[in-house]
């Protein structure tokens, strides 16, 4: 359990894919202009990471790493060259089932995540996490936790940094930075002080 | 000829996709820590902006509508299979540093922002070289970025020594800080400052303005 929970906080605070790895920064930058559409975009990345990881470690797990296929009678067939084209595939599918159930079943959700959910496939935080989890070769219970943690601690960023451009609105910023470079520079800092959460164990 | 050139050259400064348009950071920062890896994902990601530029040109009057965005993954995710085959094959060290990032060229919003923007309403020869002209626009960030930060960071460029450390001896104390992910969106950020101080036409207008009272309005 305790390693369940180290997973969790590597991936939302250590590694957190916005702030140390620079994944998801189109829409990172893009949609941090108010608090509101932070949250959205935020639990929506959530969803689809925590259900898109496991996927793509069952599809690499038992059809396309070296070997997978044995259970179909064919153990020397290695398909990992496919594996880019699968998971981005895997992705935006899952993506719009997910949408076409929220719409159905949930409309109010539907209406609040509105234009990010089909935007979540182009969202690299979400591929990254797949290749991360392939690259590290967890399991499919540590891929759930990695898909959870990872998206949440990108949704906790995108929130924070929504939060402070808010504050920012009314600052008189130099004409050069505004808007897009005073971004770059504070989100330089929160990925200072993520730092210090390096070395965070139980 | 001049529209050719334009193609080709607005992206570098004047249309650069990462200061201007906020496309395309995401995926390439993590590996500009020294200049090597970086010079190849350039390399590898402009391979990729080009080909993918001029293959969905060629098919744009065949591709239906409402289904064109997985048609463009496909074949952008198709071209980038080939570069990480190819780098395996031929610079396997390199690529074992590049990691997840080569997969990530996929998801690179200028990548489909182009194909989106450009190669569905242009001819092949166009796009091929609005292709060619984005990966050089972000090739540029990428190299000024990743040769900062492995100058002040480790005194080396490529590897060789350039300004030599007091560990071995030298004058320089590496600035440890330069290695380190905050750094990189520093730079950036000094960049984007440093090209609209120059190009005012790009500065962005605040959302809010501190109201300037006139004298004649207290009264």
């Amino acid at each position: 359990m305790a390693d369940y929970i180290n997973l969790f906080i590597k991936a939302a605070f250590v590694e957190n894919l916005a702030l140390t790895f620079f994944l998801g920064m189109c829409t990172f930058l893009a949609v941090s202009k108010r608090i509101e559409t932070a949250i959205g975009l935020g639990l929506a990345v959530i969803a689809v990471q925590v259900i898109t990881v496991p996927v793509n470690h069952l599809i690499y797990q038992f059809l396309l790493k070296p070997g997978a296929l044995s259970w179909a009678g064919l153990p020397e067939v290695d398909l990992s060259f496919l594996g880019l084209v699968s998971y981005i595939g895997v992705i935006a599918a899952l993506v719009q089932i997910l949408e076409m159930t929220l719409d159905k079943h949930f409309p109010k959700l539907y209406n609040a995540l509105g234009i990010f959910l089909p935007l979540i496939t182009v969202n690299c935080a979400i591929l990254g996490g797949t290749l991360f989890m392939v690259e590290r070769q967890y399991n499919l219970a540590e891929s759930t936790v990695f898909g959870l943690g990872s998206g949440f601690g990108w949704a906790v960023a995108l929130i924070a940094l929504a939060g402070i451009r808010e504050k920012l609105r009314y600052s008189d910023v130099p004409d050069g930075l505004q808007g897009l470079g005073i971004t770059f520079i504070i989100v330089g800092l929160m990925s200072l002080g993520f730092m210090g959460f390096s070395g965070i164990q139980l | 000829m001049s529209e050719t050139k334009s193609i080709l050259l607005d992206p570098l400064v004047d249309k650069n996709p990462i200061l201007l348009q906020v496309l395309g950071v995401c995926s390439a920062l993590a590996v500009t820590t020294s200049l090597l890896p970086s010079l190849l994902m350039c390399a590898a990601m402009t391979t990729v902006a080009m080909f993918s530029g001029a293959a969905i040109s060629a098919i744009r009057e065949h591709i239906p509508n409402n289904i064109r965005i997985i048609v463009q993954m496909t074949i952008i995710a198709s071209l980038v299979i080939v570069v990480d085959q190819t780098l395996k094959a031929y610079a396997f060290e390199t690529s074992k540093q590049l990691s997840v990032f080569v997969g990530l060229i996929i998801t690179n919003c200028i990548i489909l922002g182009r194909a989106e923007a450009f190669a569905m309403k242009n001819p092949v020869g166009a796009s091929f070289l609005d292709g060619l002209g984005n990966g050089l626009g972000y090739s540029a960030v990428l190299i000024v970025v990743a040769a900062s930060r492995e100058l002040f960071g480790a005194g080396t460029l490529l590897g060789y020594e350039v300004l030599p450390l007091t560990s071995n001896g030298g004058w320089y104390e590496a600035n440890g800080m330069m290695l380190l992910p905050p750094s990189a969106f520093f730079i950036i950020g000094l960049l984007i400052w440093a090209v609209r101080s120059a190009r005012p036409k790009q500065v962005e207008k605040p959302d809010f303005q501190i109201h300037e009272v006139h004298r004649t309005e207290v009264l």
